[in-house]
């Protein structure tokens, strides 16, 4: 029996080593999520690249006001872009919504565009801070671009004027699979290579704060739970300790 | 079992000692539940405070706006206006605005921050229903002395051009004045009451 | 004081319950570290009902809106988010402490003649738990719910002659819909939990007619005392609610540690793809169901055949159920008993640990190999225990409990 289980464990050791890896290496992101500039900076590049497509349906302006640190005229200067049917600047604590409908972009793009706000909790930030960085010239794509991580992306490539042209060396196996080998930047854009990796960083800072905007809250109220339980332990296990002298 | 060396005094001081620290993380337990019923974030946004354009408003002229589903009214009154509601002390319940149905800034003779500019939530006191806004003077319906006011179709009460209710209706007190403040000249924020009250 | 306690006994038997339950329910003194998770179960469930009350305030049961109101709750409602982390965190808690509470069932022979009834409500207890499991978690509405319950109902779809019909009848509708989720939502919320409390206060019930068992599964009620009190027993109050309370404790640092630190935990108590919501045209690359899900899915898709692999799973769950009848052996307790139950009991654990992890991961020739060594270990513990426990070489037990 001990065999078995021995022979058991070994089969299933490298089943742990294969779990892990799975599709390409992702870049570290290496968000801070308290960091309140990067915050604002990656707020600042949403709004002016992502909102006009991409909604993030369920996050307020205010609420990235109050937890960035920008009071409400910042916010109406500088983020809110939207306005309602009558032409009135969309209110701050509305919902960060588009004015593109579902059925325009079905015809657009050919699938309705995913929603943003929690978007970070479901692709996690080293995938979409390797996504963001990955594109790549493709002319048999309808956008003129691809993408490392996400092969035949229908979205075209919105921060090529920041990153540049970026080509990618392509390298087909035997079973007739595409592998992007490497990446070079051709033609430089607005941005050095280490800037646009910053502008992508903060706005990957961005997306993972809106997917969970209480977590830095959520961690300050865990501390107190636990400090509170420790004396709530030390009183009970004395009270326990005094009774138990019964106990023989 | 042995209870022959029982400390009863340390075992109820400790039981007691738990207990009390028990009640206090009931306490903190309660919190969010109980704060789960504050109006949330959507709530707070439809209720946020409307900003109201008067500068297309006429003398004598009504326009309504919705601030927390309620109607709130925003009238301009002339000189006249101004000069008959001093005139009508006499026949009101709370013509000096006793009660507290306004803001501070508007406890004065004409109800409000600037004399010509009425702001008043369009409830009646009486039972809620939404008065109708009739500025025609000696309606044939009101009487001859009517100065113009709000009249409710539900149970006949009867206000002034300054929301104070008239003696004999079934409404007991005045109009309610929202918290509103002057943005600028001719731009009134409902809601708030503003920074220099 | 004394007098208001009087005017309620003579109306409501108050004293008598507390003493038959708390006071004068004499449990045995030799309760180790297993033994928390029962009150533990409890706590679990109370937190359940709790956050799942105040949820449904929230929450819509309506397919176009109900991703959306989880996200509301998260953000909008005050501390929403913590009512629906302590409520997610709470569903993985209580399948915990459940396998851990019949674990020690398993070890210490607390199924055993006479306590068979109460192994079976605990049985019915958790089949009801993973109903409401199951239910709750089409919910939030995201593509794992979508999915994972798709997957599920299919499952009765293996059933023959009336599988097709049967589907179509659950989910009342010919893909999940607003339907599906809107009577999930009804079961869930009311119906199950009804259920649930019922059958733990059936279990309750059955426990103190019966007595508790302990590790070295001696029957203290068999030496009394002249007052006809269990020599080796002690009042549950004071002596096991203050060691509870204890228990109850270190439990909760677990379990806010994982509601403030690491909700998600690390996509185990919340999937990623869950905050995807529902797509009835994209089916996620790789569909688990939640953890506590996963040996019995391993068990499923170790079978090649559809029916016969949803046999397996069910059969996998119902031989649980007669497990009294099929450990022959009298001494209840593994400290008395021969080796070879240890090492089979051992081989069970690790059985299901692996298909747990197995029906976690998307498969391939070489781990649908070990699923299906693990699923014959995991029956095996079974054919193994009715084979040998018949004729058990046991250690002789003590007549008073050990220390």
């Amino acid at each position: 029996m001990r065999k078995l289980i021995t022979a058991l464990l070994l089969a299933v050791a490298p089943s742990l080593v294969l779990a892990a890896g799975g599709g390409i290496q992702l870049d570290q992101a290496n968000v801070d999520v308290s960091n309140k500039e990067s915050i604002q900076r990656g707020a600042k590049t949403f709004v002016n690249y992502c909102l006009s497509c991409h909604s993030a349906a369920y996050m307020r302006y205010n609420r990235l006001g109050a937890d960035a640190g920008m009071t409400d005229q910042q916010l109406k200067d500088n983020l809110i872009f939207t306005r309602n049917k009558k032409g009135e600047q969309t209110k701050v604590g509305e919902l960060m919504k588009v004015a593109m409908t579902e059925d325009y972009a079905k015809e657009a793009f050919g699938t309705k565009i995913p929603d943003l706000t929690v978007i970070a909790r479901s692709r996690g930030a080293d995938w979409l801070y390797t996504y963001l960085r990955t594109f790549y010239v493709d002319t048999k794509r309808p956008t003129g671009h691809n993408n490392k991580a996400f092969p035949d992306v229908g979205m075209p490539n919105v921060l090529w004027e920041l990153q540049g042209v970026q080509e990618a060396e392509i390298r087909v196996d035997d079973k007739g699979t595409k592998h992007v080998e490497s990446l070079k930047i051709t033609q430089a854009g607005t941005q050095s290579v280490a800037e646009f990796d910053q502008t992508v960083n903060d706005l990957v800072t961005y997306l993972v704060y809106m997917g969970e905007p209480m977590q830095l809250e959520r961690k300050t109220i865990g501390l107190w739970t636990l400090g509170f339980l420790f004396i709530f332990f030390i009183l009970a296990y004395m009270l326990k300790k005094e009774y138990w002298k019964d106990v023989h | 079992m042995t209870t022959d060396t029982v400390d009863t005094g340390k075992r109820r001081t400790l039981t007691l000692a738990t207990s009390a620290v028990a009640a206090v993380g009931a306490g903190f337990v309660a919190v969010p539940f109980v704060s789960s019923w504050a109006p949330s974030e959507r709530a707070k946004t439809a209720g946020a405070p409307v900003e109201v354009d008067i500068s297309k408003l006429d003398e004598g002229r009504l326009l309504t706006v919705e601030w927390r589903g309620k109607p709130v009214w925003v009238v301009k009154r002339s000189n006249k206006t101004l000069e008959d509601l001093k005139t009508l002390d006499d026949s009101l319940r709370d013509s000096a605005s006793e009660n507290d149905q306004q803001p501070e800034y508007a406890k004065n003779a004409s109800r409000s921050r600037k004399p010509e500019i009425l702001v008043l939530v369009g409830i009646c006191t009486h039972l809620g229903c939404s008065p109708t806004f009739r500025p025609d003077l000696a309606a044939a319906d009101l009487g001859a002395d009517w100065k113009g006011g709000f009249f409710c179709p539900c149970h006949g009460s009867k206000f002034d051009l300054a929301g104070r209710v008239y003696q004999g209706v079934p409404a007991p007190l005045n109009l309610e004045v929202p918290p509103h403040y002057y943005v600028s000249d001719n731009v009134i924020l409902i809601g708030e009451d503003g920074s220099a009250a | 004081m004394n007098k208001l306690l009087n005017w309620v006994d003579e109306r409501f038997p108050l004293s008598s319950l507390w003493n038959d339950h708390m006071g004068q329910y004499y449990a045995p003194k030799n309760f180790n570290f297993w033994y928390f998770f029962g009150s533990l179960a409890l706590l679990v469930l109370v937190i359940q009902i709790v956050s799942g009350i105040f949820l449904t305030m929230h929450y819509k049961p309506d397919g176009a809106t109900a991703f959306a109101s989880v996200e509301y709750i998260m953000r909008d409602v005050p501390y929403g988010w913590l009512i629906r982390y302590m409520h997610s965190t709470g569903a993985s808690a209580f399948f915990i402490v459940v396998y851990l509470h019949m674990f020690r069932g398993l070890m210490y022979g607390s199924y055993k003649q006479p306590r068979e009834l109460i192994w079976l409500f605990g049985m019915f207890i958790y089949l009801a738990l993973m109903a409401e499991a199951f239910m709750g978690y089409l919910l939030p509405w995201g593509q794992m719910s979508f999915w994972g319950a798709q997957v599920i109902i299919s499952l009765f779809g293996a059933i023959p002659w009336i599988g097709d019909a049967l589907t179509l009848w659950i989910r009342g509708d010919y893909v999940i819909s607003d339907a599906t989720l809107n009577r999930f939502f009804a079961l869930h919320v009311i119906a199950l939990p009804f259920v649930l409390v019922g059958l733990i206060v059936a279990h309750i019930i059955a426990l103190h007619e019966v007595g508790s068992n302990n590790p070295d599964g001696v029957e203290i009620k068999k030496n009394k005392d002249e007052n006809g009190i269990p020599k080796d027993g002690i009042p549950f109050h004071p002596y096991y609610s203050v060691k509870d309370i204890v228990g109850v404790i270190v439990f909760l640092m677990f379990f806010v540690s994982v509601m403030f630190f690491a909700p998600e935990m690390g996509g185990y108590f919340l999937e990623h793809a869950n905050f995807v919501p529902a797509d009835a045209l994209k089916t996620p690359e790789h569909i688990a169901p939640v953890w506590y899900f996963t040996p019995f899915y391993a068990i499923l898709r170790a079978v090649p055949d559809k029916l016969l692999g949803v046999i397996a799973m069910f059969a996998s769950i119902a031989v649980l159920f007669v497990l009294p009848w099929i450990d022959r052996c009298k001494v209840k307790s593994i400290r008395y008993r021969a080796a070879i139950y240890k090492v089979n009991l051992a081989a069970f654990v690790v059985s299901f640990l692996v298909l747990g992890y197995l029906g976690m991961l998307p498969t391939t020739p070489g781990r649908t190999l070990v699923a299906q060594i693990a699923s014959i270990v995991y029956f095996g513990f079974f054919a193994v225990l009715w084979y040998t426990s018949k004729n058990e070489q046991t250690k002789p037990v003590p007549e008073r409990v050990t220390k």
